[in-house]
């Protein structure tokens, strides 16, 4: 039996509006397995960050769960009580958002921001100034941040937008944690500065042995960083492989038209998109969500949810073709 | 051979800082830069964050007026800031910008959108507006009943697509586009993509087209330019420019692209591991901009600034190491 650290089964997420309840989660099923990295890939409004907000139990107040189970290290998380989920923050997961100039508080300096995140995960001694400030700065040196003293007295503006996000990976690795989220930690950066911090993050990960989840709506950079890829699409994971298997051999129609819409370095044109949007989540029809946009959709797909099908070692796909 | 259309030549910016501790410095954003462009073709501009490019689009559009140096457009001097250009090149030049959601009245029809700049240029054709507004909505992929509908009821990609037709309205020959795709997912990119370049082959348009993201650009750009710090360190042919780069900056910047396939890997040159980050436009090394990320830097690279040199046609190269 593998280790799982994060085993989410038939997860549904609705939100209230005054429109009425948008169905955003559709049956989600992912798990990490210890020291895993993990990507999740899909375009915006799938409902990415939404699973993963789940997981933490941070989902907004509109966010309901009328269906579905979460377990982080082999207890569930919706049955958590607040002292409970306190622990799972402090010291269970970390999370790591896409604009650290959200996530950075602009009234405090660093140094106040990541002695706070150390101080309440329960380290030995983590109440003690100098411990807080030797583990800080330990942390600002593991992720290549020149002169760490400088930077804890720093406030956030007065730092680079790679710096910022370098502090953040720093923050949510300061500490043991089992699992790190980041959300599209790289989109806001250069290229190169992303090239420069995914390898960090990387690196850094795997230091600590932690697991990792990386969303991204890039499948190149899922490529280069992750052990196996979970394809989203309007809530629902549709396709799921190593990931090395997954840029070989795509299955589900979503995943290859996603593929398809790639520019390519070596050239070659760029295909013709897929036709259509995503469906409303208000009233989403009971069959495959992908369907209407679907060239290979035939009538058992209009009104059937396909369910996961095993195609191969670990690679399993929510595609009526295939079973 | 295509007629130049575009000429730009020494092209300066500097924007005076007038508050804090750096008062009565420049923010050097683009420090003399030279490039051509051809009729019908696409001149890619590429770099990070800071490097120019959107201040050259700007400049070329009129949004700024050039501290030194000359943009000549078709022949005729067009330095000066928009409210005193001629009118005829305000129409002939158009512009697209990244966000649709924030250039797109959202108080505005897509009619009233669409018929502010025809009616500006005196270009409304009178005996049947809505069917010059329809041709031009069908022009780009969109419907007739788009026309009573306002920008919040579209979806990102109908709203750029409303903002490219907004710039064919004049019948311009040359484009602007300023990240038209990078807030969009990609299956909405790739299909505006293809309308532009299937609306530059109707109408011979010319495009500036600026992008973060080289392997887009290698689909859809004729010609290649890459900004550092306000300044050109190379442009080429697009083949050229991807298969035998010679700036060290420019193979920096291939190989830092994440890509989908073996075959693409290829393409990523001798491996230059990317470091450090872009300087303050404010504070420029002396000598070569690059110099403090450069891993071939030398003696000379820290004191003189290296000149653009042409090593084969239409291949210029800003590096002492060449």
């Amino acid at each position: 039996m593998k280790d799982k650290i994060v085993d989410i089964r038939d997860l549904h997420v609705w939100y209230r509006t005054f429109a009425g309840q948008v169905k955003v989660l559709n049956g989600v099923n992912l798990n990490v397995i210890r020291g895993e990295k993990v990507g999740i890939v899909g375009e915006t409004g799938c409902g990415k960050t939404t699973t993963v907000k789940s997981i933490l139990k941070i989902l907004a107040k509109q966010a309901s769960i009328p269906k579905g189970e979460i377990f982080f290290n082999g207890t569930d998380v919706l049955k958590k009580n607040k002292n409970e989920l306190k622990q799972l923050h402090g010291s269970g997961a970390s999370m790591i958002f896409q604009d650290p100039t959200m996530s950075l508080n602009p009234v405090f300096t660093i140094g106040s921001q990541m002695f706070a995140v150390i101080k309440y995960s329960g380290q030995p001694g983590a109440e003690k100034k100098s411990v807080q400030q030797a583990l800080a700065i330990k942390a600002l040196k593991e992720t290549s941040m020149p002169d760490p003293e400088r930077i804890l007295q720093s406030y956030p503006f007065q730092l680079s937008g790679g710096m910022r996000q370098r502090i953040s990976i720093a923050m949510s690795l300061a500490t043991p944690r089992d699992l790190v989220i980041a959300d599209e930690p790289t989109t806001n950066l250069d290229v190169t500065i992303q090239d420069q911090v995914l390898k960090m993050l990387k690196q850094r990960v795997e230091d600590k042995g932690s697991s990792l989840i990386l969303i991204t709506h890039s499948l190149g950079v899922a490529r280069e960083t992750t052990d196996r890829i979970y394809v989203m699409y309007a809530g629902s994971m549709v396709e799921t492989a190593f990931t090395n298997e997954l840029f070989k051999k795509q299955l589900h129609p979503y995943t290859q038209a996603l593929m398809d819409c790639i520019p390519r370095l070596s050239g070659g044109g760029v295909s013709e998109g897929i036709p259509g949007r995503i469906p409303n989540y208000l009233n989403p029809s009971a069959g495959c969500r992908f369907a209407p946009r679907c060239p290979k959709a035939f009538e058992r797909c209009q009104t059937e949810k396909p369910e996961y099908v095993d195609v191969g070692t670990e690679h399993q796909v929510a595609c009526f073709l295939y079973s | 051979m295509n007629k130049t259309i575009l000429e730009v030549k020494g092209l300066k910016k500097y924007f005076p800082i007038s508050k804090g501790a750096q008062k009565g410095m420049f923010v050097k954003a683009i420090d003399g830069i030279d490039f051509t462009t051809k009729e019908g073709e696409t001149l890619g501009l590429v770099g990070e964050s800071g490097s120019g490019k959107s201040t050259t689009a700007y400049n070329v559009i009129g949004m700024y007026g050039a501290t030194a140096g000359k943009i000549t457009f078709k022949g005729e001097d067009i330095s000066q800031i928009s409210s005193k250009r001629p009118l005829k090149f305000k129409k002939d030049i158009q512009m697209v910008f990244q966000d649709p959601g924030t250039t797109l009245n959202p108080q505005r029809s897509v009619r009233q959108i669409l018929t502010l700049p025809l009616s500006i240029h005196g270009m409304l054709d009178k005996n049947d507006p809505e069917g010059q507004l329809i041709q031009l909505l069908e022009a780009v992929e969109l419907s007739a009943e788009y026309l009573y509908k306002y920008p919040s009821s579209l979806g990102g990609g109908e709203r750029q697509m409303l903002a490219v037709a907004r710039a064919l309205s004049t019948n311009p020959s040359m484009i602007v586009l300023d990240e038209p795709t990078s807030s969009l997912d990609v299956s909405v990119q790739a299909k505006i993509i293809n309308m532009l370049l299937r609306l530059q082959q109707q109408h011979n348009l010319s495009y500036l087209f600026i992008t973060h993201d080289l392997s887009l650009m290698r689909n859809l750009a004729t010609k290649v330019a890459i900004m550092y710090l306000g300044k050109i360190a190379e442009i080429a042919p697009v083949e050229t420019f991807f298969t035998a780069p010679r700036h060290p900056y420019t193979q920096m910047l291939l190989s830092a692209i994440p890509v989908i396939s073996e075959e693409e890997e290829m393409f990523k040159q001798a491996k230059i591991t990317p470091k450090g980050e872009i300087p303050s436009p404010v504070n420029v090394p002396k000598g070569c901009g690059f110099n403090t990320r450069c891993p071939f830097a030398k003696e000379e690279c820290f004191i003189d600034d290296p000149l653009m040199q042409e090593i084969e046609p239409e291949h210029f190269v800003r590096c002492h190491l060449i």
